[in-house]
């Protein structure tokens, strides 16, 4: 193959990080410990990612789980994950019907390009989640101030 | 010996320079136009920008009296209006005749007058007073000055700025004048202005000063990082105001 | 540990209001090294809760993967006038607190 139709095939590969991330169901060990086993559905739950990092120390997320946040029926919690983190479990929200709205912004750390999941918890103890891939790229220079 | 050859680079250099602008002041760019919409988003989020973090305690501390006199910067400045100090700096001392930043100012105000300790360069409090003074000018066009005194360190500073240096044998002219806006790996290169400074860098995770900036790009050419402190970033810091001449300042800025 | 809150400062009862936390905090990972090569020990705020009025109505376990200096965006009912107040403690054992007070009319 020429160099030149490799580098191309490549470029074209990390031009579309959706598409080489399928979207399949969270691993069951990386959850497990919140789920026991139970089934995780996709659905509910929008986690909202930029596809391009600025910077792996500082990425800003919105997880958003669709859900009338009544006493009968609400979010219990919602849980961030990583599959290439050091620490996979990044996060736990707890949330309950005085949220009014289940809605999470905060700032992560991601190391390196992957996909991040949420899974929500729900009153009624169905588990729920979304996933979305993101490319983290390096520091283009060397910095040791 | 380094500031000899400089000089003599400038002297050399000063007729043939005259003022030549490499980037024209209506082609000026502040670092966050390069940027991702994210950052710029946060930068301009005054509640969730990190560096507000040290806007704020710089507010604090400049009604906290310190050292032997226990005057606080209020006591004198009282309700002054600090908006377009930040603009001014680095400027030549009046008393000394000295050039000095703005980390140099307040910590000429701590020693001579406060009879405090002077802050060190990256401590928080330095960089939360400096955040806060420079917060004041927000908006304020860089309006350094570069006649008399000032003339000769900011001849060095441009002297300084086309130097090639280091490993990679670049000046900062290599990429600032001449490649911006063009790709460096996955990050564009922005042309190399001090106006959003102190700002918050997320390649640091927290705030950091000019020189600190300025310390980082030398360790990216593989170049020799010098103290802080240094003559050299000092008349270089003149050279890059002038250079930004009409941006206005962004502090705290919000950098990758 | 320097803090910031941003609530409403009036609202409506039964109004779902935004809340905002900014938190001054290196969030240390455990996973760098300093000059000389030595690893600079973790320490993280590990969990972040919020009060209304004595009440719990959110927590947060955190870990080294929330970014430094901690931001957290979330919502709570406003149910009656009071102060909403937070509190949080990392590894070191280190405890932080702030409130905000909001007034609920109707």
């Amino acid at each position: 193959m020429k160099r030149r139709d490799f580098l191309a095939g490549a470029a074209g590969a990390l031009a579309f990080p959706g598409a080489a991330l399928a979207q399949v169901d969270p691993p069951d060990q990386l959850v497990r410990a919140l789920t026991n086993g139970a089934p995780v559905r996709k659905g509910k739950v929008t986690l909202v990612l930029p596809q391009l990092a600025d910077n792996g120390n500082s990425v800003p997320i919105r997880i958003t789980v669709d859900s009338p946040m009544t006493a009968a029926d609400h979010v219990k919690s919602i849980h961030l994950y990583s599959e290439r983190n050091p620490v996979p479990n990044m996060a736990n929200f707890y949330l309950g019907p005085r949220a009014g709205k289940a809605e999470i912004d905060s700032r992560v750390r991601l190391a390196g390009s992957q996909r991040v999941t949420a899974v929500a918890k729900l009153s009624d103890g169905s588990f729920w989640y979304d996933a979305a891939p993101i490319v983290v790229t390096l520091s283009a220079c060397l910095d040791e101030s | 010996m380094r500031r000899l050859a400089l000089a003599a680079v400038a002297l050399a250099a000063g007729v043939a320079f005259a003022q030549e602008r490499a980037i024209a002041p209506g082609e000026l760019k502040s670092g966050s136009a390069f940027r991702g919409s994210g950052l710029r988003a946060l930068q301009n989020d005054d509640f969730a920008n990190p560096g507000m973090l040290w806007v704020e305690r710089g507010e604090k501390l400049w009604r906290e009296p310190a050292g032997k006199k226990s005057l606080a910067c209020a006591s004198c400045h009282k309700d002054a209006n600090m908006r377009g100090v930040a603009a001014s700096y680095p400027k030549i001392e009046k008393a000394g005749g000295k050039l000095v930043n703005l980390e140099g100012r307040i910590n000429l105000c701590r020693a001579g007058r406060m009879g405090a300790e002077p802050l060190r360069y990256e401590s928080d409090e330095l960089l939360a007073l400096t955040a806060y003074v420079a917060r004041q000018s927000l908006g304020a066009p860089i309006a350094t000055r570069i006649d008399g005194a000032a003339r000769a360190h900011f001849e060095v500073g441009r002297a300084s700025y086309h130097l090639r240096r280091g490993q990679m044998n670049l000046s900062c002219a290599h990429c600032h004048d001449a490649q911006w806006g063009k790709r460096l790996l996955s990050e564009t290169i922005s042309q190399g202005h001090p106006n959003a400074y102190p700002a918050y860098r997320m390649e640091w995770q927290t705030m950091g000063s000019l020189e600190r900036r300025l310390r980082a790009c030398l360790s990216g050419i593989r170049a020799e990082m010098l103290p802080y402190g240094s003559q050299e970033y000092l008349d270089l810091e003149l050279y890059l105001a002038w250079r930004a001449q009409g941006l206005p300042i962004e502090t705290p800025g919000v950098r990758r | 540990m320097a803090a910031r809150i941003q609530i409403p400062r009036e609202a409506k009862r039964g109004e779902v209001i935004e809340v905002r936390i900014l938190i001054q905090h290196p969030m240390e990972t455990g996973y760098r090294h300093d000059d000389v090569g030595h690893l600079i020990k973790r320490n993280v705020i590990n969990v972040l809760s919020c009060r209304y009025n004595g009440v719990e109505v959110f927590r947060a376990d955190l870990s080294s993967g929330i970014s430094a200096n901690p931001y957290v965006q979330f919502h709570t009912v406003a149910e009656a006038s009071g102060d909403l107040e937070f509190s949080w403690i990392d590894d070191e054992g280190e405890r932080g607190s702030e409130r905000q007070s909001i007034v609920v009319k109707g």
